[in-house]
């Protein structure tokens, strides 16, 4: 119901929504949950387990109960909370958890079943039999239990995330925290003031007192308007400090666009903001927590404080009777702020003896609330007075069980706060996290002039801490109410009684679930936590957890701080995996990385495989091949007997250069390139310390102090960080410099017999063998263009690799192709260089896998004894060497038209395939069409001496087993004779 | 978390690539002997408390530094480049 005269939402502009497919009005400023209670619409929910009718329990983004659906289709968001979702023309809002509708829900049931749904009651029940939990217990549980559900559908909108710098955050914008950001900003500090709601101001827009004379909230909105003047301060409203890390870091969610109808394309829904601030003021406030008293869950009941910021901010009231509940003089206000505008207070229920309250209503002193009556919302509650049992009439209960300081931030790197018994309640100790200060309710100082203080000398001592001088500003006259509280966590009627009371009411945590824990021996504060699944909700237990460590601890015989908190953890309010994700998802994910023939691969209709992030194509169909074997045979034979291009950019490439460029390519290679002559090009096999090989890949010498390294594709970044290490960490005395060039170069390999026909169609000065012979290198002009020619082969052709700036690429890539066509050649792509490189048995890192050393890949006699390298000594270490070892071989089936499989493992052919008689495993297969035969490369153990012996592959996954032949790896052209000629 | 890399200033910890003990930098002479070796491989120390590890500032100038750091309160005491340590 509305209130005349009271509140700040806009009511020159009225805002039509929907809930529950009913239409509403509310006006601009509401949030769903005033604009639901100015509707008198109170059961907005069901809960989680017993599909209890639920309310608004709350005003902020604590809430527990009213989780609703927002929005349609894809961009339906479920468990958004009614009272943090402000209205907007047109906003569609769904109940959850809720069948066939929210007044009428068929699992109400669960609640007639709840003396058998305890704490513990999935542990006890579903244990047996076994197999019946995964295919009939849990299917039945999730679908009982349980929130709003996703859509299933692609998110479409957009996500943000963002990085902020500052000299002092300001987190919350009550009392405290503009004191504290007006106190910074007069300083000259780089202030960012953040609060979660659209407005700033805090409690001072749900008070009515006055501070320095004027209404409170007028008093906040002087404040921003100054804050908004000054060019060093930033205010983020909606905007909630999530986490606290390391060395000033905070995360930060701002919600950009859950507030608006039409959003532009480009506008996210929410922004993740990661903010380094030198200092920082945590003025989170303070939370109040509800009693629990029997039946404490009906749509109505509400905190104290919320009846009071729905009056006061929003001009609603939450009922047409209210009554009020409460333990602390802070509720007081609640009925002096609700009779002055007019609402009825059918009763004051408090529970201290003596209290005395100014007011044209009842008031029960030394009195509780003992049950409540009304199925989808409350109607009657008992007053227990002595022992009599009074009716009461009310439509609304407002309840205060007192005020929990907000220390979240303050305990996310593992710091326990202490209990303040004056407030009854936990405060944050100094130096729990370096270099933040609380102030305000959050430290536990409770009236407003305190607040105002306490946020000012927070800030001076923060602006302190990075050497700003700042004056204690003028504290302007405010309440300073004592804040006068006795403890009051549950209605306790003893060992009878049969109505339950709530503490977490988003999982339906009760007092005799808490009870239950500490009985079945659940005493630690965290077994209780996951027993009950008490504080494991979405408000991660803010209204509660206080409430049920104090009747732990009552349970278990302790005190309260004996019992302790559990684990305060980030986020603080729940965060969209979306939002922190931001920029990633899609092809953000993985960016992509294109060479320069890309385009003409594509226009070849090439498929294209992921090399890392490089894509490279997969083979070059042409008419009438309906399958990529076709093609790649093709292709195969296509080298062998012509001329093949292919892109080879992706390889890593290094330009080294210096005095020293010899000498360090000496230590962090194993085999010598100090005596590569210039114009040469030598293999290279590089280690780690360990002795196992890291990497491998041709060097060529351009000049004295000038080499160019190329490595493979998959560990280009790896090496350059090795190389980075070396120069840095154990060679800083070498005068040498190096740096990636993979970008700058596009490289084909233009391999076969015809290659140097075609080559010496595009370069301006021809080739023959004396200029290049095998394994050279020359600076050279292709098409008039400055290049590099390097005569290397992976393929077993006669093959050269050439290099233009990157700009020529494509128009290079074009000539080669168009050039080898006519010689009835033509591009290939990765499965033909693969099929070439095992026909001569090259490795790749399927065989330089990380576990391998040079001896295993026959390469021990590179590891030069002479001079000292990477990997050397541990290269010659035990259990590196020997017969024990898994050897690189070739491995021939004997049928060869019988697949081998890459990842089967190899045994002896009368042993049972099972781990103990492991020999081996293949690491490359493919089709040799020069052959007419599977090959595989792989380890077998001794192999080198095992050379004409069966084996059999087995793969137990794919079901196949081949009897194989082991051999030479080399299996074609051994001698290298084409290479050469 | 933040490091200081002592070229570019207080930067994103994303920006790091991280090796672990900077025991790394004292690599041992070729005829050590195995025990040698074997610890400046693969025995680590796993301090609670103050530690110096290598990071690489691969996401800006390059620079292998020393990171001297506290494991149990993540504080961080400062940094020096790998190669001025090293000399």
């Amino acid at each position: 119901m509305r209130v005349d005269g009271k509140g700040f939402v806009n009511r020159a502009k009225a805002v039509s929504f929907s809930f529950d497919g009913k239409t509403y009005q509310g006006f601009e400023g509401d949030t769903l949950a005033s604009a639901l209670l100015a509707n008198d619409v109170r059961l907005v929910a069901r809960s989680f387990k017993y599909h209890r009718p639920r309310g608004i329990l709350t005003a902020g983004s604590e809430e527990p109960n009213a989780l609703v659906t927002i929005g349609q289709g894809a961009q339906a968001e479920p468990n958004m909370r009614a009272t943090v979702q402000e209205i907007y023309d047109g906003l569609v809002a769904k109940p959850q958890n809720a069948w066939p509708s929210l007044a009428f829900d068929a699992m109400g049931i669960n609640d007639w079943f709840a003396p058998f749904l305890s704490a513990g009651f999935y542990y006890k029940t579903f244990m047996w039999p076994r197999k019946f939990w995964e295919g009939l217990y849990e299917p039945i549980i999730r679908n009982a239990a349980g929130l709003g559900a996703l859509s299933g559908q692609t998110n479409p909108d957009r996500y943000e995330k963002a990085f902020a710098h500052c000299d002092v955050l300001v987190i919350g914008a009550g009392p405290a925290g503009l004191m504290a950001a007006l106190t910074a900003a007069r300083a000259g500090a780089l202030v960012i003031l953040a609060d979660e709601t659209p407005q700033m101001g805090g409690r001072l827009l749900a008070e009515t007192h006055e501070v320095g004379g004027k209404a409170c909230h007028a008093w906040a909105a002087d404040m921003v308007a100054e804050l908004q003047g000054m060019d060093n301060v930033r205010l983020m409203t909606r905007t909630t400090v999530t986490g606290a890390y390391d060395q000033g870091t905070f995360g930060a969610l701002e919600k950009v666009g859950h507030h608006i109808a039409d959003r532009d394309d480009d506008l996210p829904l929410e922004c993740f903001w990661r903010i380094t601030a030198k200092r920082a003021v945590m003025c989170s406030g303070a939370l109040e927590r509800p009693i629990a008293f029997p039946m404490n869950d009906r749509p109505g009941i509400m905190t104290a404080g919320a009846v009071r910021t729905y009056l006061n901010r929003y001009g609603v009231a939450a009922g047409k009777k209210v009554a009020i509940f409460g333990n602390n003089d802070d509720a007081h206000r609640t009925a002096r702020d609700l009779a002055a505008s007019g609402v009825e207070i059918s009763a004051y229920i408090d529970s201290r003896e003596g209290v005395a309250l100014d007011g044209d209503f009842p008031v029960y002193a030394g009195c509780q609330v003992t049950g409540t009556e009304g199925r989808l919302g409350l109607e009657n509650i008992t007053v227990r007075k002595g022992t009599t049992d009074l009716m009461v009439s009310a439509d609304c209960l407002a309840m205060s069980g007192g005020w929990n300081p907000s220390v979240h931030l303050m305990c996310h790197m593992n710091g326990r706060p202490k209990w303040d018994e004056a407030i009854q309640s936990f405060v944050p100790v100094d130096g729990m996290i370096p270099g933040m200060v609380a102030a305000g309710s959050a430290k536990g100082v409770m009236d407003t002039g305190g607040c105002l203080r306490s946020g000012a000398q927070a800030a001076i001592e923060a602006l302190g801490a990075i050497g700003l001088d700042a004056q204690m500003p003028d504290i302007p006259q405010a309440e300073d109410d004592a804040y006068v509280i006795s403890p009051l966590w549950m209605v306790d009627l003893g060992g009878k009684a049969k109505h339950r009371a709530w503490l977490d009411f988003q999982n339906d945590v009760t007092t005799k679930d808490i009870k239950l824990a500490a009985q079945e021996n659940f005493k630690s504060v965290e077994h209780m936590k996951r027993y009950t699944t008490q504080g494991m909700a979405t408000d991660q237990g803010k209204n509660s957890n206080v409430a049920a460590l104090a009747i732990l601890a009552d349970a278990t015989g302790r005190t309260i701080p004996e019992t302790g908190t559990t684990t305060f953890r980030p986020p603080y309010a729940p965060v969209s995996i979306a939002s922190m994700g931001a920029g990633s998802q899609g092809k953000g994910f993985a960016p992509e990385r294109f060479t320069t023939s890309h385009l003409a691969t594509l226009q070849r209709r090439a498929p294209m495989i992921e090399a890392g992030l490089w894509y490279r194509p997969s083979y070059f169909p042409q008419a009438g091949e309906t399958t990529w074997r076709e093609s790649c045979d093709r292709e195969v034979n296509m080298v062998r007997s012509t001329v093949g291009v292919c892109d080879v950019s992706t390889l890593g490439k290094i330009d080294i250069q210096g005095p020293d460029a010899a000498a360090f390519l000496d230590f962090v290679y194993a085999n010598t390139f100090s005596t590569l002559k210039i114009g040469k090009v030598r293999y290279g096999l590089m280690l780690r310390e360990d002795g196992h090989v890291m990497d491998d890949g041709t060097t060529a010498r351009m000049g004295e102090n000038h080499y160019v390294m190329t490595t493979t594709t998959a560990a280009a970044g790896q090496v350059m960080k090795h190389l980075e290490f070396v120069a840095q960490c154990l060679k800083p005395e070498m005068d040498v410099r190096f740096i990636s060039v993979t970008e700058q170069w596009a490289q084909f390999a233009v391999a076969g017999p015809k290659a140097r026909d075609l080559l010496n169609l595009v370069l301006d000065a021809a080739i023959d063998d004396e200029t290049m012979p095998y394994m050279s290198c020359a600076d050279v002009q292709v098409a008039g263009v400055g290049g590099r020619l390097f005569r290397i082969s992976f393929s077993g052709e006669h093959a050269y690799e050439v290099a233009v700036p990157a700009r020529y690429g494509d128009s290079l890539f074009r000539l080669l192709c168009a050039q080898a066509e006519a010689m009835d050649g033509g591009p290939y792509g990765m499965e033909a260089l693969n099929v070439l490189r095992i026909e001569k048995g090259f490795i790749t890192h399927a065989e330089i896998h990380g576990r391998v050393t040079a001896f295993d890949i026959g390469f021990d006699r590179m590891v030069s004894r002479k001079k000292d390298c990477v990997g050397q000594t541990m290269s010659g270490r035990e259990g590196l060497h020997g017969d024990y070892r898994e050897q690189l071989v070739g491995l021939k089936p004997l049928n060869g038209q019988q697949a081998l499989l890459a990842g089967a493992h190899v045994f002896d052919v009368a042993d049972e395939a099972v781990r103990v008689n492991d020999r081996g495993y293949i690491t490359s297969v493919g089709y040799s069409p020069t052959l007419g035969s599977y090959l595989g490369l792989g380890f077998v153990q001794n192999g080198r001496a095992r050379h004409g012996e069966r084996v059999k592959m087995v793969d137990h996954l794919r079901k196949a087993e081949v009897i194989c032949e082991i051999c030479d790896p080399v299996f074609f052209d051994p001698e290298g004779g084409r290479l050469r000629g | 978390m933040r490091l200081p890399c002592p070229i570019c200033g207080d930067r994103d910890r994303r920006e790091f690539y991280y090796m672990g003990d900077a025991v790394a930098l004292h690599r041992p002479a070729p005829d050590a002997g195995e025990d040698a070796w074997d610890d400046y491989l693969h025995l680590r120390d796993n301090p609670c408390g103050r530690t110096r590890d290598l990071w690489m500032h691969e996401a800006g100038c390059s620079a292998w530094i020393v990171v001297e750091r506290d494991t149990a309160t993540h504080e961080v005491f400062g940094a020096t480049l790998a190669r001025k340590v090293k000399r």
